[in-house]
Order: C-alpha cells, then sequence, then structure tokens
C-alpha cells in the first residue's frame, strides 16, 4: 500500500467502512436468496478493494458513475444508501433504481448522479463517454466513471467508445475490474492478453494496471485520471486487478469451473482484509473500532433489510407507466 | 532484391494486373461520366497494396473477404474485366450478385472471394469465420478481410480481431490505410498514427508497409500468410496509400481536401513507381510496356462491349434466392 | 420411448446431431466447460471437444459473424446466444448478412446456420432476461424463425434447422426447459420447418399460438372443455415462413380466432396471422378476430405484480377464448 495519500484519517476510515458494508450487505442478500426471499443475486464480495477506491477519488456532487452489475460497494460510496439497494434487491416500488422494474443491482439513481444501467454488458461505456462529451461540452467541470469487466472489454461497443472518447478527449475513466472470469470463462479464452490495460494503446490513451485489493492505490490511479480528465487531457483506461468470490450470480455453480484451491488462493488477495491491516499498521484502527464498526454496519443491514421488506411492491397498474414521457400520439 | 520467390515474371504479371486495374477504374470513371453507370468506387492509388496481397496469396483457394475498394484486388484474384463489367453494369451474368448489389460489392464462390455487403467492417468477422472452419478443416487455406481505416472504428473489428487472436486463426487484416473515410480524415477518425498499433490490443503482430510498393505489401503479406499456415495466428497488416479520386462517384473531394495535397501524392502513384522500379531492373521494356498497354486497351474495351450487349436480369427473377428451399 | 424435459430433448438432439454430422460445431458463452448458463450443452464438450464446443468471447456481433464465415467454408456452425436480449449486438450480422448473403450473391453463397436462444418471461428475468424477440427477426426474410412449442416438436424442428441451407433462429422458452416433458423417440426424425400443428380438434374457437403458449392455450382449452365450449389450438411451430393453409383452415372450420403470443401486441407475430386470415378467410368468420399478447411496453418488468401483469397466462387465454366463444 502506499505510503500516504491526500486521503486524511476520517476518510480512510470512511473507505473501510463502505468495503464492509458492502460486504455484509452481500452476504445478507445471499441469505435472503436462499431463504426465498430475493430471486436472484449478482454480487460484488471480492471487488469492494476497487470499487471504493475509485468512488472516493470521485466528487459526488458533480460528478457521473456509469456502473456495472457488480458495483454495490462503489454506489454505496457515491451515496446510495444501504435501504435503498435493499429495496432494488427485493423489487420494492421505492426502489429508485426503477421502482422494481429492473433486476436487482443494476443500480441508478438520478438525484446521485448515477446513470441507469441495463443487462446487456458494455452499453454503458458508451454512455459514458456520450455523456462526459456532453459535460465537456457545456464546460461543466466534471468527470464521469463508468466501470466493466474485463469480459465486456470484448463487446464492440467497448472499442467504439473507447476511440470516440479518444478522438473527442473526453473526460471519461475507463475502469475495468478484471476479476478473471467472464461467467466460466476464464481470461485466457476471452482474450489473448495479459492486460486489458494494452488495449488503451490502440486508442491513444493511457492505460494503467493497479492492484485491486489495494484501495488506496486505486483510489490513487482514479484521482490522477480524473485531474487529468477535468484539465481537458481527456480519457484514461484504468484496469484493476482483482476477484470475484461468489460463483457469477445465484444462478450459477462456479464449481464446475474454479477450483476450490483457487478461489482460496484468490480469497488471500481479500481487499477488506488487506485495508484492515494497512490501517491497524498505520495506526488508524483498533479492535475497539472495528467492533463498533461491525455494529454499525449490522444494525444498518438489518435496518435496510426490514424496511424493504416491509416496503410495498409496485402496484399492477404501474406496468404501463413511463413508456414515453407523454400519451403517444 | 531480397529472396522473396518473386520471379521477373510473378512481377511483370503483378505490374499488368495493376495497370489493367488502373484502365478498367478509368473506364468506369467515364462510363459513369456518360450516364452509363449509375455509380463507381473505384481502387485508384491503392492498387501496389491490393495486386501485392493478393499474389502473396493462393490466389483462387485462399479465401478474401474484400470491400468497395477492392477493384485490384479481385482483379489480381482472378475476376476477368468482362465480369467486372457485368456487375457495373449489373447484367444477369455478374458473378457477383447478378445485378443485385450496387456496383464494386465484390463476391466470387468459385474464386473464393466472399460476397460483401455494405455495411463496413462485417466482413471482418466473416473472415475470423473462414478461418475458423479453416483450422477446424485443416484445409490449409488463410482467410484475408480488406478494409479502409475508417472502418476499424466499428465494434466488428475489434470483436473480429479478439476472436482471431484467441483461437490463433489463421487469418490476416489488412487494412488499407488512405487516411480519409470519405471526407473524414484519420485524424478525426483516430488518435493513434497507425491502425497496427491496435494490434497489441489483440496480442497479435500489427505491421506497417508502404502500400505504394507492391513487393513490400507482398512480402509483408506472405510472411503473415506462411505464419498464419503454420498455427501461429491472425497479422494485422496496415498498407499506407492515398485515394487518388473522390469516395465514389457521388463524392466531390474538392470540399475536404486541396488539390495540392492530391497531387503531392501522385508523386508517388504506385503504378509510377513500379513501372520505373521494373525499368530499372531491366524487367520491363518500352516495347513490352507498349505491347501490355495495347493488350490492357483491348481487354477493356471488349470487356465494356462485352457488358453493355449483355442482358439485363429478368424482373421475374426479383423473388429468387431468398431461401434455397422453404 | 423416453420421456424427456424440453431442455434434454434440445440436448440430446445436439448430442445426436453432433454424433452425425462432424461438420457441426456449437460455440457461444460459456457453452463448453459450463455447459451453458442453462445447461442445455452441459457434457457436450467433453463428448467433442474443445475445436467443436467452443466457449467464445463475450462478443455476439463476433459469435453470429464467425459462424457465417465458418458455414460458408464448409461448417455447420450452432451458435448459441445466451439469452434472446443479448441479440441484439449481432443484429447487424443476422440482418444485414446471414439473411442477405443468399440473395445478394444471386445464390452463389449461403449461410446455413442455426442460431438458437433461450427467450421468454416468468423467471423473474426483468427486461434484459425475458424478451420475445422472434417478430424482429420476422419481418427479414432471408431468415427462417422456428418457436417449438413440445420436447417431440423440439428434436424434429432442431435436426431441421441444423438440416436447412439457410439461417435459422431457433428460440427456447426459458419455463419450458424443465417443466415441459414429453416423449422423444431415440431416432432422428425431422419436423419440417413451415408446417403448423394442430394441437388440439376444437369446434368452437381456434386458438393459434406458438412456443410456450401452446402448452398454455392447451390448459385453458381443457378448462373450457368442462364449460362445454370447444377450442382448437393450432401451434404455428414456426413463424417464419407462417403455414398459411393451416391458418386458414382453422378459420374457417371455427369461425372465431384467438391469437396468441407473449411477444409484445403491436407488430407482432399476431398483427400477420390476423392479416392472412382476412385477406383470405374474411367471409367465413363469425367473430372479429381477437390477439391476447403481452402489453406494449418495452420489456417484462421484475417486481412480481408488474411480472405478472405482464405474462400471458393460462386463465388469461381461458377468459378471452370464452369471451370469444360468447361473441
Ligand atoms: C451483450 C451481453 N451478452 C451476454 C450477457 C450475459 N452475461 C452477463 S455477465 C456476463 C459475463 C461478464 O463478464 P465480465 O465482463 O468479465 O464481468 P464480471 O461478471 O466478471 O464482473 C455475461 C456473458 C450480457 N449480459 N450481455
Ligand atoms: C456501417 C456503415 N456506416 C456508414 C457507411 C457509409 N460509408 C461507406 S464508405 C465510408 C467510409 C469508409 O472509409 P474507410 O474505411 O477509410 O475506407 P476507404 O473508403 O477510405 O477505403 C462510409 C462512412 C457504411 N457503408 N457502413
Ligand atoms: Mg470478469
Ligand atoms: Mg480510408
Amino acid at each position: 500500500m502506499p505510503e500516504n495519500s491526500d486521503l486524511d484519517a476520517e476518510q480512510l476510515r470512511t473507505m473501510y467502512y463502505y468495503m464492509v458494508l458492502s460486504r455484509e450487505l452481500d452476504r445478507r442478500i445471499w441469505i435472503l436468496n436462499r431463504q426465498g426471499k430475493s430471486a436472484f443475486v449478482i454480487s460484488g464480495q471480492g471487488q469492494e478493494g476497487v470499487q471504493v477506491g475509485a468512488a472516493m477519488a470521485l466528487d459526488v456532487k458533480t460528478d457521473w458513475l456509469a456502473p456495472y452489475y457488480r458495483d454495490m460497494a462503489m454506489v454505496l460510496a457515491f451515496g446510495m444508501s444501504a435501504r435503498e439497494v435493499m429495496l432494488g434487491q427485493l423489487g420494492k416500488a421505492a426502489d429508485p433504481s426503477s421502482g422494481g422494474r429492473q433486476m436487482p443491482s443494476h443500480f441508478g439513481h438520478r438525484a446521485k448522479r448515477i446513470l441507469t444501467g441495463s443487462s446487456p454488458v458494455t452499453t454503458q461505456v458508451v454512455h459514458a463517454v456520450g455523456m462526459a462529451w456532453a459535460a465537456k461540452l457545456k464546460g461543466d467541470h466534471a468527470v464521469v466513471l463508468t466501470s466493466l469487466g474485463e469480459g465486456s472489454t470484448n463487446q464492440g461497443e467497448f472499442h467504439e467508445a473507447l476511440n470516440f472518447a479518444s478522438v473527442q478527449r473526453v473526460p471519461v475513466i475507463v475502469l475495468v475490474e478484471n476479476n478473471g472470469y467472464s461467467i466460466s470463462v476464464p481470461q485466457s479464452r476471452e482474450m489473448a492478453i495479459r492486460d486489458v490495460a494494452v488495449r488503451a494503446q490502440g486508442y491513444g490513451m493511457p492505460g494503467v494496471v493497479v492492484q485491486g485489493s489495494d484501495p488506496l492505490a486505486v483510489y490513487q490511479v482514479v484521482a490522477a485520471a480524473r485531474t487529468k480528465a477535468i484539465t481537458g487531457g481527456g480519457p484514461t483506461l484504468i484496469e484493476a486487478k482483482t476477484h470475484r468470490f461468489t460463483a457469477h450470480s445465484s444462478d450459477d455453480d462456479d464449481r464446475s469451473y474454479r477450483s476450490r484451491q483457487q478461489l482460496a488462493d484468490e480469497k488471500k488477495d481479500d481487499a477488506v482484509i488487506r485495508f484492515q491491516h494497512w490501517l491497524i499498521t498505520a495506526q488508524l484502527w483498533d479492535d475497539e473500532r472495528e467492533r463498533a464498526l461491525k455494529a454499525r454496519v449490522r444494525h444498518e443491514v438489518d435496518d435496510a433489510t426490514e424496511y424493504a421488506l416491509l416496503a410495498a411492491l409496485p402496484a399492477a397498474e404501474t406496468m404501463s407507466d413511463h413508456v414515453y414521457g407523454y400519451p403517444p400520439a | 532484391m531480397s529472396d522473396n520467390g518473386l520471379t521477373p515474371e510473378l512481377m511483370l504479371d503483378m505490374y499488368y494486373h495493376m495497370a489493367l486495374a488502373r484502365a478498367v477504374d478509368d473506364r468506369m470513371w467515364i462510363l459513369n461520366r456518360q450516364g452509363r453507370a449509375p455509380v463507381v468506387y473505384t481502387s485508384n492509388g491503392h492498387e501496389a497494396a491490393q495486386v501485392g496481397s493478393a499474389f502473396a496469396l493462393n490466389r483462387g483457394e485462399d479465401w478474401i473477404c474484400p470491400y468497395y475498394r477492392d477493384l485490384a484486388l479481385v482483379l489480381a484474384y482472378g475476376m476477368t474485366p468482362r465480369e467486372v463489367m457485368l456487375h457495373l453494369l449489373g447484367r444477369a451474368d455478374d458473378p457477383n450478385s447478378g445485378g443485385r448489389q450496387m456496383p464494386a460489392h465484390w463476391g466470387h464462390a468459385k474464386l473464393h472471394i466472399l460476397t460483401g455487403g455494405s455495411v463496413v467492417a462485417t466482413q471482418d468477422v466473416h473472415a475470423a469465420g473462414l478461418a475458423l472452419a479453416s483450422k477446424v478443416l485443416k484445409d490449409g487455406r488463410v482467410s484475408v478481410a480488406y478494409f479502409g481505416e475508417g472502418s476499424t472504428s466499428q465494434g466488428e473489428f475489434h470483436e473480429a480481431l479478439n476472436f482471431a487472436a484467441v483461437h490463433k486463426l489463421p487469418v490476416i487484416f489488412f487494412n488499407e490505410n488512405n487516411g480519409y473515410a470519405i471526407s473524414v480524415p484519420a485524424r478525426k477518425q483516430m488518435v493513434v498514427q497507425d491502425v497496427a498499433a491496435r494490434a497489441q490490443g489483440y496480442g497479435m503482430p500489427g505491421v506497417i508497409v508502404d502500400g505504394n510498393d507492391p513487393i513490400k505489401v507482398y512480402e509483408v503479406v506472405k510472411e503473415a500468410a506462411d505464419r498464419a499456415r503454420r498455427g501461429e495466428g491472425p497479422t494485422l497488416v496496415e498498407a499506407k496509400t492515398y485515394r487518388f479520386v473522390p469516395h465514389s462517384s457521388d463524392d466531390d473531394d474538392r470540399a475536404y481536401r486541396s488539390r495540392e495535397e492530391v497531387a503531392e501524392a501522385k508523386k508517388r502513384d504506385p503504378l509510377t513507381l513500379f513501372e520505373a522500379y521494373l525499368k530499372k531492373a531491366e524487367i520491363l521494356t518500352d516495347d513490352k510496356l507498349k505491347a501490355m498497354q495495347q493488350q490492357i486497351k483491348d481487354v477493356v474495351n471488349d470487356a465494356t462491349e462485352y457488358a453493355e450487349k449483355a442482358a439485363l436480369p429478368d424482373p421475374a427473377t426479383l423473388t429468387d434466392h431468398v431461401y434455397g428451399s422453404m | 420411448m423416453a420421456v424427456l424435459s424440453y431442455l434434454e430433448a434440445i440436448r440430446e438432439t445436439l448430442r445426436q446431431e453432433l454424433r452425425r454430422d462432424s461438420r457441426i460445431i456449437i460455440y457461444g458463452e460459456d457453452v463448453g466447460v459450463r455447459g451453458g448458463v442453462f445447461r442445455v450443452t452441459e457434457g457436450l464438450q467433453k463428448e467433442f471437444g474443445e475445436d467443436r464446443i467452443i466457449d467464445s468471447p463475450l462478443a455476439e456481433a463476433a459469435i453470429v459473424g464467425t459462424a457465417i464465415g465458418a458455414a460458408i467454408n464448409g461448417l455447420r456452425p450452432v451458435p448459441e446466444i445466451q439469452f434472446a436480449d443479448f441479440i441484439f449486438p449481432a443484429m447487424n450480422q443476422i440482418v444485414q448478412e446471414a439473411a442477405r448473403i443468399r440473395y445478394r450473391s444471386n445464390g452463389t453463397f449461403a449461410v446455413p446456420i442455426v442460431i438458437r436462444a433461450p427467450y421468454g418471461g416468468g423467471v423473474h428475468g426483468a427486461l434484459y432476461h425475458s424478451q420475445s424477440v422472434e417478430a424482429f427477426f420476422a419481418h427479414v426474410p432471408g431468415l427462417k424463425v422456428v418457436v417449438p412449442a413440445t420436447p417431440y416438436d423440439a428434436k424434429g424442428l432442431l435436426a431441421a434447422a441444423i438440416q436447412d441451407e439457410d439461417p435459422v433462429l431457433y428460440f427456447e422458452h426459458k419455463a419450458a426447459y424443465r417443466s415441459l416433458k414429453g416423449e422423444v423417440p431415440e431416432e432422428r426424425y425431422l419436423i419440417p420447418i413451415g408446417q403448423a400443428d394442430r394441437k388440439r380438434e376444437g369446434t368452437d374457437v381456434s386458438v393459434i399460438t406458438y412456443g410456450l403458449m401452446v402448452s398454455y392455450a392447451l390448459k385453458a382449452a381443457d378448462e373450457l372443455e368442462k364449460e362445454g365450449i370447444s377450442v382448437e389450438v393450432v401451434d404455428l411451430r414456426t413463424v417464419r415462413p407462417l403455414d398459411l393453409s393451416a391458418i386458414i383452415e382453422t378459420a374457417r372450420k371455427t369461425g372465431k380466432v384467438l391469437i396468441v403470443h407473449e411477444d409484445n401486441l403491436t407488430g407482432g407475430i399476431g398483427g400477420e396471422v390476423s392479416a392472412l386470415i382476412a385477406e383470405h378467410a374474411l367471409f367465413d368468420l363469425d367473430a372479429p378476430i381477437m390477439r391476447l399478447a403481452g402489453p406494449d411496453v418495452p420489456a417484462m418488468p421484475y417486481s412480481a405484480p408488474l411480472e405478472h401483469a405482464f405474462m400471458v397466462t393460462p386463465e388469461k387465454i381461458r377468459d378471452k377464448a370464452r369471451e370469444l366463444a360468447k361473441f
């Protein structure tokens, strides 16, 4: 971990808080799934370091996120609440992402500057470039960060988006969360390169590799990319090497394609544990703080769960709302 | 001269096809201006890149997936001037499409020239697929996709190169970089100087070659084809060249590039350069050149007359070939 | 005869075809080691090897586009799109290329590929894992669009699709995979593409439908039988080409036609079928043609009340058919 950053002690602890909150919320969601209370889970466990490090390097008041389905920790750190996440998870009417229309983890929050996303992968990258282009044309002091998995970089839209972004020098940061798998397909069957970041060279933009279990390192590269973007330097491609600790989703069983030994090895590079150690070594953390945090997070997760479980489902009559902004002629 | 397998005869044949292509090309523009051909897209300026690459392949056996710019390529690959003219004039016997497609939409099953549509970069993926079959069937064929630099901005370019690299397919991606996509200069198309730089992102070699030098192009493509046949996977080749004419007969290039720029580029006309080279090497003499020019003139006249007399498609065939069987 | 699920029927057909014809290759996202996200191709890579059952990169235009090339160069690719909802990145390759290649080359090139894709909702798949996309493709001459309704049909239609010389889209309903079971002969057989099948005889009302909705219509018909209403159920089996004579025959017979599909109402197959009836059998009708289809919202929502409101169900079919019978 880097020795210094411009984050103060409180911010560093906040970083850890979001990572833990996301991990615990995620675990609770799996429990709800097993209990038959939530039909579908797609999880960010293992990727919290990337997501929180990146979100904290942004300005929540001006910047935009265009995330993907694993980014629970990112949207939490960007301002979405645990309750809001749970409302989406349970498809409730008050779900700020889609009012229960989309599957869980399809994050979007107008007020919090989080773009709505769909399931077809990589579409958000093109949108992010468009938003960043608009920001540039309007003279906004803002960047857009979009994220995706490494498998998704094989889509044509990835290429079109990055090429476009570099030609127009738009203030966008493209963050690839490389967890080594596209569902069951290992990276070696997805692409013939080791680092997705080398693709940046084909667009004449910087491509940076960073260790995803190190949120401070992620923070620093994202912060640098943001500075570059906001000062007219154009886009950056960042590849964070990370891990997926769960199956692809609750409909997947990863034992058929990933050995338990390999998973155990991957879990040794757990951002949550590593960052806790770092905080302790930096004398910013101790057992007492850990206990307090755990209690706070447990309370927050309980509260979000209860709140969302009790919340109303959408009324069937609302099915046809929002097809158009006004009735079609 | 390097030991590249190019005999004087082959080099003369190369020159012949470049000159033939230019002559067919010129004739097409005349037919267009006379109102006898509704639209033309030609290879004017690209002849060295196209003919050089064709000669490096097993012509008629390997697969090529051309685009509308590739007149010289298909001629070098075995399409006759008569066939080209039948296509231009939309005749029933056009082997490319029986008069269905716009001119310059090449395709010739017997010659292993894949049919192409108008939507750019679609053929990149087809070439990868042809090569996938060659790998499975072990038929020893190489496939080559041809495309402009503007078309490398398409998603299908990316998907094709990635797919080919992952599966180490026997395919060559051959870019004819003429610096323009219609009116859009390459610098507005991409930030990188060289299309070849994109190869690294897929883990394949990217090779830049002077597209006005047919021998250099031949050598580079030959090496890429050998590599492909050895099972070592795809190569991206970028031939730097220039288009001397407007994008098509519907374009007026004065709107986006100066006459000085075009004149400057014409100083490196591949035809003139190669002619000088062959003369210096005493492969081409004035007499031979004269005879060749006469031959080409005759061939072009014959092709034009032949095609103009040929029958148009019968309207009753409009609904043929929608399905093989129902 | 073995009783197989719809999914097993598809898998066993693929296996039988792969054994029969070494030119067949299967590829798509996760089809190899994982056996597909629905397990349709489970075990096939073990039996046929990595050269024939191929995990592809996450890139649909490449999946379909390379299948086109491979088909032209002598293979018989059967690519899988993981969900029908993700076919759109390949739209260009399917509509502009696969469908047009025979025509544009004056019959000198052909694209014998079968694109398999799971479609349909009612499985908490929300907007992007529930879609019925057949109408987009049924609009395109050059394509054939098959939507099997039973395990038996799934086998015969898949074998016929693989044998076909043209691009075929083969849509498999996700909810049918494990819920539908039926007898499936061991030996290979073909069901001609373009032939509808009368799944139930009746005299009062004709329900014309396809895919999962066939089993729903049959349930509805059983219930109405108890009320004394006799419902004929015609399974289109392929939505392009449509079986004109079967459609006309049933319309003439009962004089009352209800067309059912899960896909959105407007611009759906129902519009085409009713136009054919209007053109060919208008004066044989005793009631206006009725349609029951997914509502005109962009796609199926996730949350249970919304999803249920979207889905066409046996009950909704029953009520609509009753209404028509009483007309
Ligand atoms: C266009 C499209 N095709 C297929 C899918 C199905 N799918 C969902 S996630 C996924 C794998 C994505 O892998 P990666 O991009 O590496 O992200 P990860 O899930 O590993 O974070 C696939 C194939 C999809 N959502 N969209
Ligand atoms: C998908 C698509 N978009 C737009 C066009 C229209 N179009 C035809 S050629 C062309 C420019 C292509 O430029 P380039 O790839 O550099 O090839 P060049 O003509 O220069 O050889 C454009 C935009 C098209 N044919 N297909
Ligand atoms: Mg991944
Ligand atoms: Mg160009």
